[in-house]
């Protein structure tokens, strides 16, 4: 199908795009536009305007200050797969972009354009809960902080109000004791995930403390599987923990029980990356 | 500036275009109604298929999920310009000799997708060649022959290169 008419404006600046945003009701950002213009086409959505982010350069910067690697909004998937700065510094993200889409999607989709959507089956919302990062807001009344954690809502909800700006994504730097782990099942590479599940520790000795696992295709937003978390640091049974951190619902891929026993097998993976052993 | 029609300028195989376009017309619908280029096709209209393949600053991106009004001041490659500068010759040639396409409806953007993996340098192992066409659907041969066939480029490339 073809989208219904919409009116487009090009942002001249993040505070343009507020104003922007401010003016005309009924109005949508939009960045890569690798979900929102499937929606347009299918008429899931129709917007009046469409205000067009691309051309800003202040939100296309991956910098990093020592302890915190910031993505800015409209950091491409593929500049941040081919980003050396991504690569040493959040090696969970590196890890998790291969798996987003297909090359040609990841050319154009965006990091800030996968948390603002928020699908509860992408990989960058899970990496950023598992990280402890943070989401970049800039609004009418001003630029604001989010945790990851405080951001994802509800099913495609999230913190962002209607009229703000997602600016960029920050995330503590990797250290010498980091560590991560990622998998996911999907039925054909780059479909979004039956389950999948980024986690990230620090090693002490042959222990594990902080760890964050974040599963996601089994809830409405990435989830936290807190249990299972301090089964892992207690050196204990992690997976017969999980059952009493994740609800999964059936949904158009597998059952609730499938996903509930995938996530098990991904949780047996992920946990063996951690500790540097072999699943 | 909030305007449904906008003025776009680009080029589009190496010539400039200039066209007056309305704001929901998506890339591929531009090339093939507007400028006739038809050898990039319209398939799922939703990113899924990859049929609309095309390249944006060199880049493979869905003409599905792009829109035209987007493309200002771009530089826009299809089908029919990558083919016409000889850059895939010994990829249409492979995939003439290992029969990877029947109907051909998926062609143009396996072609390209093929071409940006293979631009990479190197021999990519058949799980990597795998991987990187997954989001290109051909409903007719399946993938082996198509498989195959880059399979044999990217070793007759790293063949010449030596």
């Amino acid at each position: 199908m073809k989208p219904a008419p919409f009116g487009y404006a090009k942002a001249r600046s993040v505070d343009d795009a507020v104003a922007l945003l401010a003016r005309y009701a009924d109005a949508h950002l939009i960045a890569g536009g690798q979900s929102l213009v499937a929606t347009l086409n299918m008429r899931l959505s129709a917007p009046r305007l469409l205000i067009d982010i691309n051309a800003l350069d202040e939100l296309k910067q991956i910098a990093c200050n020592g302890e915190t690697l910031t993505l800015g909004a409209l950091v491409r998937h593929a500049e941040a797969e081919r980003s050396a700065e991504v690569a040493r510094h959040a090696p969970l993200i590196a890890q998790a972009l291969p798996h987003i889409a297909h090359p040609a999607i990841r050319n154009r989709g965006t990091i800030g354009g996968s948390i603002a959507y928020a699908d509860p089956a992408a990989e960058l919302p899970a990496c950023l809960l598992a990280l402890g990062g943070t989401v970049e807001l800039a609004g009418p009344a001003g630029r604001r902080t989010v945790k990851a954690g405080d951001f994802f809502k509800g099913l495609f909800e999230t913190a962002l109000g209607p009229n703000e700006v997602l600016t960029a994504v920050r995330v503590p730097v990797a250290r010498p004791d980091s560590r991560y782990g990622f998998a996911e099942l999907a039925r054909r590479h780059g479909d979004y995930a039956l389950v999948g599940l980024a986690a990230a520790a620090t090693a002490e000795g042959a222990a594990l403390r902080d760890v964050r696992l974040a599963f996601f295709g089994v809830g409405a937003t990435p989830v936290r599987a807190q249990t299972a978390e301090a089964a892992l640091e207690r050196g204990e049974d992690a997976v017969a923990a999980l059952a009493r951190d994740l609800q999964p619902a059936d949904d158009v891929q597998a059952s609730a029980a499938a996903k509930r026993h995938l996530a098990g097998v991904l949780l047996r993976r992920v946990a063996a990356q951690l500790t540097g052993t072999r699943a | 500036m909030t305007e449904r029609f906008h003025d776009i300028a680009l080029t589009v195989n190496g010539e400039p275009v200039h066209e007056r376009v309305d704001a929901r017309r998506t890339l591929v619908d531009f090339l093939r109604e507007d400028l006739a280029l038809t050898g990039s096709h319209v398939g799922c209209e939703h990113g899924v298929c990859g049929a609309c393949t095309v390249l944006l600053d060199g880049a493979i991106v869905r003409g599905c999920l792009t829109l035209a009004v987007q493309c200002d001041g771009a530089r826009v490659e299809t089908i029919e310009g990558v083919a016409d500068s000889g850059a895939i010759a010994d990829l249409r040639a492979a995939f003439e000799a290992r029969n990877a396409l029947q109907c051909g409806f998926c062609t143009p953007g396996m072609l390209l997708t093929a071409q940006a993996l293979l631009a990479h340098g190197g021999v990519p192992s058949r799980e990597e060649i795998r991987a990187h066409l997954s989001g290109n659907y051909c409903r007719c041969t399946g993938y082996h022959a198509i498989v195959d066939a880059v399979e044999a480029v990217a070793r007759g490339r790293a063949g010449r290169r030596k």
